[in-house]
C-alpha cells in the first residue's frame, strides 16, 4: 500500500496539470463565447488569426 | 466574417498535410482486420479447446495479442487518422511536422510489428493491455513523445485562436497516456526479452488498473469523445448541441476518471475504503459520460431524417447509443454487490466489446466513411453496402453482448448458488463452464458477423480507393492574416505575471511530489501489511515455474485472488490477505475465471495430476476448455538466468536466503530432480528435471503454502 504515496501525488499533479490548463483556458477566454465556436468550426474558410497567436 | 476594416490585411494559402491521414486511415484499416480476426480464432478456442494448435497460438498468447491490436493498432492508428485530420482543419494549420508526422507513423506500425512478433512467443511482462516488453515499451514512450511534439507544435502555429471542443479532449488524450503509461511499465530488466515490474503484489494491482481502467479512459474514449465532436457535427452539417455541455462535460470526465480504478479489485484484499472511493467515482461518472452521449445524440436534433439516408449518422448514432450503454452499466458493475456477480465472468467480457465494437469501432466506420471519400478526393463507392455493414455489425455486438451477459450471470449464479445445507451446489467448476460453451459459440458468431460487416468495408473502401482520380489534391485553405490590434494590449504583462504565478505552483507540486517520493519508503513499515504473518518467497525453481506462468499468459483466464465473499470462501478456502502476493511481480490477481482460481491451488493434486494435466487437460478432466501446453514437457528451463533473477528479488526486498543467494542455480536443480525422481516413481517415463514442466509444477504446488492467511 505504500503504493498510494506515489499514485496520490501522481494523481494530484495529473488533476493540477487539469487545473492549470484550465486556468489558462479560462484566462485566454476560450469559454467567454460560448455559442459561436459551434457553428465556426463548421465552415471551412473561416478563421480568426489574431496577430500574434496567444498561448 | 472578421472585420472588414483591416487595412492591411492579407490571405495566405494553407495546404493541409492529408498524405498522413492517409496512412494512418490505410493502417487503422489494415490493423483491423488483424485485430478482429485473432478476436475471432480466440473466441472460438473457448469453446473447440482442440483449436489451441501450437505453442504460438494458444489462446494465452492470442489473447495479449488481440487486446493490444485492437487497443493500439486499430484503435491506436483511427486515433492519430482522426486527430490529425481534424486538428490540422480546426486550426488551419498545417501539421508542425511532416518529418516527425512520418517518424510518428513508421515508428508506430514498427512497434504494432514488434508486439504481433513477441506476443505470440510469449515475451510478455503479463500485465494486462500491458503486455509489450521493455524496449517495445521504451519506443511506444519515444513515438508518442513524437505525436506530442506534432501536435503541441501544430497548436502553437494554429491560425485560429479559439480550441475547438476536440482538441480539449486531445490534449487530455495526449497527456495522460504518456503518463499512465510511464508509471504502469516502470520495470528492471533482467535480459533483453524479459524484465520485472518494480511494484509487487497489492502495489502493482492498485497500478496495474489504475493504469488499465484509465487506458479505458483516455484511449478509447476522451480521444472518441474528440472525434464525435469534430465528425458527428461535419457529417450532419449540424452545430453540436451544446458546447456548454462539452465543455462541463470534458472537464468534469478528466477530472472523474482518474480516481475509479480500484473499482476492477472490488470484493478483493485492497482496504475498504478505497473500494468504497472507487465505486463512489465510477457512479459520479454516469454523469459526465452521460453528458457527452446525451449531447452527442441531440446535435441531430431536427435533422434526424439523416439517419434514414445518411450511413455514416447511423453509425455514429449507433456508436454513441453504445457508448450510452457501456458507460451506463460500468457504473452498475462498479457497485459491490453487482460487482461480486459479474466479476471474474463473461459479463466483464462484454461490457467491454459494447464499448470496443460498438462505440469504438462504430465510430471508426463511421470516420472512415466520411473521410476517405475526402481524402481521395471521390464519393463513397456504395452507399448501400455501407447501411448493410451497419445492419450486420450491430447484430454481430447484439449477439456477442447478449451471450456474454447471458454467460456472466449464468455462470455467476452458478459459482454461489448454495443448497439448504450451505453446501456449493455446482463444487466442480468445469460444471459451470460446460453450460455456457454454447454461449461462446454465439459469441464467435456475433464476432464473425461482426467482421463480415468490416468486410464489406474493406471492399468499399478499396474500389472507392480505386475510383479516385490519380492525382490527389490536397486541401488547400485560405487563411486571413489580420493586423488588427490585439484585443487586450495588456495582455503581455498579465500573461507573464500568470506564467509566473503558474510556474511557482507547478514548481511547488514538483518538490512536494519529490519529498513525498523520497518520504515514502521510511513509512514503509505498512500498515496494512501484518508483520505477524510471515511469508516465505517462491524458492528458485518455483520462480522459473512463475516466470512460465505468466508468459504463457495463465492469468487471461485464472485469478490468484479468493474474494471475501462468501461464496469464494466456500469454493477456494480462505480470502485471500495482502501477505500472501505481497513478492508478486507481476501481481496474479487475474480479470477473469474461465478457469478456477488458482490462490491456494498447492497441494490439492499429486505431481503425477498436474503434469498429465498440463499435457493433455482432458486426460484428467473430460470436459475441460483449457490448451494442453505438450511443450513444457520438451523444452529446458533456464537455469542460468535464475542467480540474477533471485539477487535482483533481493534487492527489491525479498527476503532470500543466503544459500538462495549464492546458489540459487543449484538449489533450483536439487528441487527440480526431487520432483522429477517423484514424478519417474509414479509412471512417468522421461527424465524431466531439467524441463519446464518441472518448474511449472514446482510453482503451482506452492500456490497458497509461503504463510500469511
Amino acid at each position: 500500500m505504500t503504493i498510494l504515496y506515489v499514485i496520490i501525488p501522481i494523481a494530484i499533479m495529473l488533476a493540477s496539470f487539469f487545473v492549470f490548463f484550465f486556468l489558462w483556458a479560462v484566462k485566454t477566454e476560450q469559454f467567454d463565447d460560448l455559442e459561436t465556436p459551434a457553428h465556426k468550426m463548421l465552415i471551412d474558410d473561416w478563421n480568426d488569426k489574431p496577430k500574434k497567436v496567444k498561448i | 466574417m472578421s472585420s472588414s476594416n483591416d487595412t492591411n490585411s492579407g490571405l495566405i494559402q494553407v495546404k493541409y498535410n492529408d498524405q498522413i491521414v492517409r496512412m494512418f486511415t490505410l493502417a487503422t484499416i489494415f490493423w483491423a482486420t488483424i485485430a478482429f480476426l485473432v478476436g475471432i480464432i480466440i473466441a472460438l478456442q473457448m469453446a473447440v479447446p482442440q483449436l489451441n494448435l501450437t505453442g504460438w497460438l494458444t489462446f494465452g498468447r492470442l489473447r495479449p495479442l488481440h487486446t493490444n491490436a485492437a487497443l493500439f493498432a486499430f484503435a491506436g492508428n483511427a486515433i492519430f487518422a482522426g486527430i490529425y485530420h481534424s486538428t490540422q482543419r480546426l486550426l488551419k494549420t498545417r501539421l508542425f511536422s511532416d518529418g516527425l508526422s512520418k517518424l510518428h507513423f513508421w515508428g508506430w506500425q514498427f512497434i504494432i510489428v514488434l508486439a504481433v512478433i513477441t506476443l505470440p512467443l510469449g515475451i510478455s511482462q503479463g500485465k494486462e493491455y500491458a503486455e509489450l516488453e521493455w524496449p517495445i515499451d521504451i519506443s511506444i514512450v519515444l513515438i508518442w513523445v513524437v505525436f506530442a511534439i506534432n501536435f503541441f507544435g501544430t497548436l502553437l502555429r494554429r491560425n485560429e485562436r479559439h480550441l475547438y471542443v476536440a482538441i480539449w479532449f486531445y490534449i487530455a488524450t495526449i497527456v495522460t497516456v504518456a503518463l499512465l503509461y510511464i508509471v504502469n511499465a516502470i520495470c528492471i530488466p533482467v535480459g533483453l526479452f524479459q524484465s520485472y515490474i518494480v511494484y509487487a503484489g497489492i502495489q502493482d494491482a492498485l497500478i496495474q488498473w489504475w493504469y488499465g481502467h484509465n487506458a479505458v479512459a483516455f484511449f478509447l474514449t476522451t480521444p472518441f469523445l474528440g472525434l464525435m465532436y469534430y465528425y458527428l457535427p461535419k457529417a450532419s452539417n449540424r452545430p453540436v448541441y451544446s458546447y456548454r455541455l462539452s465543455v462541463v462535460h470534458f472537464w468534469s470526465l478528466i477530472f472523474m476518471y482518474i480516481w475509479a480504478g480500484p473499482h476492477h479489485l472490488l470484493n478483493t484484499a485492497l482496504p475498504g475504503w478505497l473500494q468504497i472511493l472507487a465505486t463512489v467515482f465510477s457512479v459520479m461518472l454516469w454523469a459526465p459520460s452521460w453528458g457527452g452521449a446525451v449531447n452527442g445524440i441531440l446535435t441531430l436534433r431536427g435533422a434526424w431524417h439523416l439517419l434514414r439516408t445518411d450511413p455514416i449518422i447511423k453509425f455514429f448514432v449507433a456508436a454513441i447509443t453504445f457508448y450510452a450503454m457501456a458507460t451506463f452499466e460500468g457504473p452498475l458493475l462498479s457497485i459491490k454487490a453487482v460487482n461480486s456477480l459479474g466479476h471474474y465472468t463473461d459479463w466483464i467480457v462484454g461490457h467491454v466489446h459494447l464499448g470496443t465494437l460498438g462505440w469504438n469501432g462504430f465510430l471508426t466506420f463511421g470516420m472512415l466513411y466520411f473521410i476517405v471519400p475526402k481524402l481521395w478526393n471521390t464519393e463513397l463507392y456504395s452507399k448501400k453496402m455501407a447501411n448493410i455493414h451497419l445492419w450486420i455489425g450491430i447484430l454481430g455486438i447484439l449477439f456477442y453482448y447478449v451471450s456474454m451477459l447471458a454467460a456472466g450471470i449464468t455462470q455467476g449464479l452458478m459459482w454461489r448458488a448454495v443448497d439448504a445445507n450451505g453446501q456449493l451446489v455446482y463444487p466442480d467448476f468445469v460444471e459451470t463452464v460446460i453450460r455456457i460453451i454454447p454461449l461462446f459459440l454465439f459469441r464467435a458468431l456475433g464476432g464473425v458477423l461482426f467482421l463480415a460487416g468490416y468486410v464489406l468495408l474493406l471492399y468499399n473502401v478499396y474500389k472507392t480507393i480505386k475510383q479516385a482520380p490519380k492525382e490527389l489534391v490536397e486541401e488547400t485553405v485560405q487563411v486571413r492574416i489580420s493586423s488588427s490590434t490585439p484585443i487586450h494590449p495588456e495582455r503581455g504583462h498579465r500573461k507573464l505575471e500568470g506564467m509566473a504565478a503558474a510556474f511557482t505552483i507547478l514548481a511547488l507540486i514538483a518538490i512536494l511530489v519529490g519529498s513525498i517520493i523520497e518520504i515514502a519508503p521510511t513509512l514503509s513499515i505498512n500498515k496494512y501489511v501484518k508483520t505477524e504473518n510471515k511469508v516465505e518467497p517462491f524458492t528458485p525453481l518455483e520462480l522459473a515455474g512463475r516466470d512460465i506462468y505468466v508468459k504463457e499468459g495463465c492469468y487471461t483466464c485464472h485469478s490468484q485472488m479468493i474474494r471475501t465473499i462468501q461464496s469464494d470462501v466456500l469454493r477456494y478456502g480462505a480470502a485471500s490477505t495482502i501477505e500472501e502476493s505481497m513478492y508478486d511481480r507481476p501481481f496474479q490477481w487475474g480479470s477473469k475465471r474461465t478457469g478456477p482460481d488458482l490462490a491456494r491451488l498447492g497441494k490439492k493434486y499429486p505431481d503425477l495430476w498436474h503434469y498429465m494435466h498440463m499435457e493433455d487437460p482432458r486426460a484428467v478432466i473430460k470436459e475441460s476448455i483449457m490448451p494442453a501446453y505438450p511443450w513444457l514437457i520438451t523444452s529446458k528451463i533456464d537455469f542460468d538466468s535464475l542467480q540474477k533473477k533471485v539477487s535482483l528479488f533481493n534487492k527489491l526486498g525479498v527476503p532470500y536466503s543466503d544459500e538462495d543467494l549464492s546458489d540459487a542455480n543449484n538449489r533450483a536443480k536439487e528441487q527440480a530432480k526431487k520432483i522429477a525422481d517423484v514424478l519417474k516413481s509414479q509412471g512417468v517415463k522421461e527424465d524431466v528435471s531439467d524441463k519446464k514442466i518441472t518448474a511449472l509444477i514446482a510453482y503451482l504446488q506452492a500456490l497458497g503454502q509461503k504463510g500469511g492467511e
